[in-house]
């Protein structure tokens, strides 16, 4: 192999992450709390010219190509219509389809585990790994294993595991977690790769993909053939026939599940399509919104273990279904259809938060606005999660872009409302929409107030702008200018308007005379 | 025809010309225009809060304002967003207040839909002898629907100069409250566009919100940018005296 016959990866102990020489800032998950620790983590993200570039590169590039296959598709409004009703359906009768989809993996020699939450699926895992005596796991993308933090587990228990997938071998090496849902490595550029993969090898690496591919590539066979547990996710899981379905770029999943001697998938207990034809419409809004490709260049269709007839495969299947706060949302009418995502990552492409802060930001697995609503519903933390609701401006275009048409704006919204329910909100900010709700149910008080403002306003003002405006205005004039209130509002306006259109003909009809005045039943406010 | 404006609280207290704007345009279209005083505000910051409760007890207020009218319309994709998306959730368990809302919902409009949906008006005759670009707000664009609308009106514009304003359709970091309690965000979101508008080489930005105008021109300003931001119904208005 050239490169030492190292056979494991070295764990870099002592690598902290920020020694790349990018200038990045690095990631650590389990110190910063996900709610309190977002304004620190957005401060440094956008300190960060690095993360932002590659991460406006890599989603500009992802959502042109989700346009372009779309448009190209047709009808994509039906489809996407399609795939809601699918997933929607297959939600909705959620135990059915688990049943079915159990049911077939046993009666193909494969393993069945329900897992209630994290820790139970990672014993789980463990006793697996145990029975075999598993000193090497190689790992296909999961983004599962990352939400119950396995690696860790693994590396406490001194198996060594390897990520198998390119972007999430170069997070291995930086010691970072994923920062987007199909592109892990999203806010690394090429450089940063290279110097990651220069502090593996001990020699220099040209920031050429081809070159830093071909070294991963190197590196990562001998670990497909040593494995003694390969683990993958699952994209779906298809109950008529308990098969398993991995799609991928780099056919590491393919590798992984078949090469060693043991298959444990990990999946999250919505994933699965009730059959075959299902599977091929899901499919083909995954690899369009995900990367505007037309279908992914591997798709495994895995059914059960090696029967004897066939030449490879593994010689156990163990699929392991994690429930981890799932099983909550069901029959929730605001929340339930959260469990539709197909995990494409259109949302994070497109959203403008995602774009500026990358994934990191978000202090969890799950980023962009998918993350924000399912993140704090899976900890069901409504307290620090769900902090993640308000990393948003609520302009909608993640509902537009998502495939299955989750209104993922209106539900950030819904955990908003949740937290002030739960008076998890600041006491001044819940005495301010008292205020407001006092104020704008009165017209006598609205313009007292207004007419206040207009004079308060006055020792703020410099050349016409408010320019440093007081808590909590402040933030928002940090960096733009505040108009200041007019000395006429439109209400104060309104009868000089009408004098003036009462004189004026309208659009050529003859001029109404006085009688203007007179219109609108709309309550006529005392002055 | 009558008419009722539903004028925004941002508009009425900060932005009186686009009201006045939006009432000599209909006037000259033959609208009977009534402004039903008791009107504050639709509820959204409240509702987008989380304070739905709060937000419901506006809402009522706004409904009332309203319930004698035959069309309302608005200079604000937004709060017309508003009112159309989540009106009606927020009355859920209460028919009689349900009724009334979508009630409201079946007769109100942005200034922009109405003009060209019901009005059928495309162009207003206008000449605008300037370099202009223009923001589609988020929900005018994706409540609403609105896309087309606006424009048609700013096609027919004469002597117009227009250009596409780049990646036009990221919002532009206001959000309301968002750019208040996520201000580094919301700043990062307001530079992009801001930028995007100076490379279109605009002398006027123009949108169908206050808004994100607000947003945005208070950026343009900060920045020392010669880039006068206006309301569509303002320029349409303006062009046609000209
Ligand atoms: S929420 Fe929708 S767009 Fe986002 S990852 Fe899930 S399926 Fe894709």
């Amino acid at each position: 192999m050239g490169d030492g016959g190292q056979k494991v990866l070295e764990p870099k102990k002592a690598h902290s992450t920020g020694d790349t020489g990018s200038g990045h800032t690095g990631h650590e998950p389990e110190t910063s709390p996900i709610g309190s620790g977002l304004k620190k983590r957005t401060k440094e993200a956008l300190k960060d010219d690095f993360l932002r570039k590659a991460v406006a590169f890599t989603t500009d590039k992802l959502r042109g190509g989700r346009l372009k296959a779309a448009d190209e598709f047709g009808d994509w409004e039906t489809w996407r219509e399609r795939g809601r009703a699918i997933r929607q359906h297959t939600i909705s009768h959620l135990d059915y389809y688990l049943g079915q989809f159990a049911d077939n993996v046993v009666k193909n020699g494969g393993n069945v585990h329900f897992c209630h939450n994290g820790d139970d699926a990672v014993s789980t895992f463990m006793d697996i790994a145990g029975r075999h005596r598993a000193k090497l796991v190689a790992k296909g993308k999961s983004m599962v294993s990352e939400e119950i933090h396995l690696n860790h587990h693994l590396e406490e228990q001194g198996i060594d595991a390897i990520e198998t997938d390119l972007g999430e071998y170069i997070l291995q090496l930086a010691r970072e977690t994923p920062s987007h849902l199909i592109i892990p490595a999203i806010h690394k550029n090429k450089r940063q790769i290279a110097d990651l993969f220069e502090a593996d090898a001990g020699r220099p690496f040209e920031p050429d993909t081809k070159t830093l591919a071909n070294y991963a590539k190197q590196k990562l066979r001998n670990y497909f053939l040593e494995a003694d547990i390969g683990l993958t996710g699952c994209n779906f899981g298809v109950a008529e026939s308990g098969s398993i379905t991995l799609v991928s770029n780099e056919g590491n999943g393919r590798m992984v599940s078949t090469l060693p001697k043991v298959h444990v998938v990990i999946m999250g207990m919505e994933r699965l399509v009730p059959t075959f034809e299902d599977l091929e419409v899901v499919l083909n809004l995954l690899a369009r919104s995900a990367t505007g490709q037309k279908l992914t260049t591997y798709t495994s269709i895995l059914t059960g273990a090696k029967r004897p007839e066939d030449l490879d495969g593994p010689e156990e299947l163990h699929v392991i279904i994690l429930d981890n706060g799932r099983s909550e949302q069901l029959g929730d009418p605001i929340f339930q259809d959260v469990l539709n995502c197909i995990r494409c990552a259109a949302c994070l492409n497109v959203c403008p938060v995602y774009r500026n802060v990358g994934g990191h930001t978000y202090g969890s697995v799950y980023s962009g606005p998918i993350g924000a609503v399912l993140t704090p519903l899976l900890q069901q933390d409504m307290k620090e999660a769900g902090t993640l609701a308000y990393a948003s401006s609520l302009c909608g275009a993640c509902y537009e872009a998502c495939p299955v048409k989750i209104p993922l704006h209106d539900m950030l919204v819904h955990l908003r409302h949740r937290k002030v329910k739960m008076k998890l909100t600041a006491l001044p900010e819940r005495i301010a929409f008292k205020v407001y709700q006092t104020m704008f149910g009165s017209v006598t008080l609205f313009k007292l107030a207004t007419k206040s403002a207009y004079y308060l306003q006055k020792p703020l003002a410099r050349n016409g702008f408010i320019k440093s405006g007081p808590p909590p205005l402040s933030g928002w004039t940090q960096s733009r200018f505040m108009p200041m209130l007019p000395k006429q509002s439109f209400r104060d306006k309104w009868a000089a308007l009408q004098a003036e259109l009462a004189a004026k003909p309208r659009n050529g009809a003859p001029a109404v005379g006085g009688d203007a005045k007179a219109k609108g039943g709309g309550g006529h406010d005392a002055e | 025809m009558k008419v009722s404006l539903f004028i925004t609280c941002l508009a009425d207290q900060l932005y009186p010309e686009v009201g006045e704007s939006v009432v000599r345009l209909l006037h000259d279209y033959g609208c009977e225009v009534d402004f039903p005083q008791a009107q504050l505000c639709c509820g959204q910051p409240a509702f987008n809060s989380g304070y739905q409760d709060e937000a419901r007890e506006v809402a009522r207020g706004l409904i009332r304002a309203f319930e004698h009218s035959d069309y309302v319309v608005s200079p604000s994709g937004s709060c017309t967003g508003m009112v159309h998306h989540y009106y009606p959730y927020l009355f859920e368990n209460e028919p009689e207040w349900k009724a009334k809302a979508e009630a409201l919902v079946g007769k109100m409009y942005e200034f922009s839909q109405f003009l060209v949906g019901v009005l059928g008006v495309t162009d207003v005759g206008a000449s605008f002898p300037h370099k202009v670009t223009y923001h589609p707000s988020c929900h005018a664009m994706r409540l609403l629907g609105v896309r087309e609308e606006p424009q048609q009106l700013i096609g027919a514009v004469k002597n117009i100069e227009f250009t596409d304003l780049p990646r036009k359709e990221d919002c532009c970091g206001f959000g309301g409250t968002f750019a208040v309690k996520m201000a580094d965000m919301s700043e990062a979101m307001v530079c992009e566009k801001a930028a995007c508008v100076c490379e279109t080489g605009a002398e006027v930005l123009v949108g169908t919100d206050m808004g994100c105008l607000m947003n945005i021109g208070g950026r343009l300003n900060k920045e020392g940018k010669p880039v006068r931001v206006m309301h569509l119904a303002q320029l349409l208005e303006e062009g046609r005296r000209a």
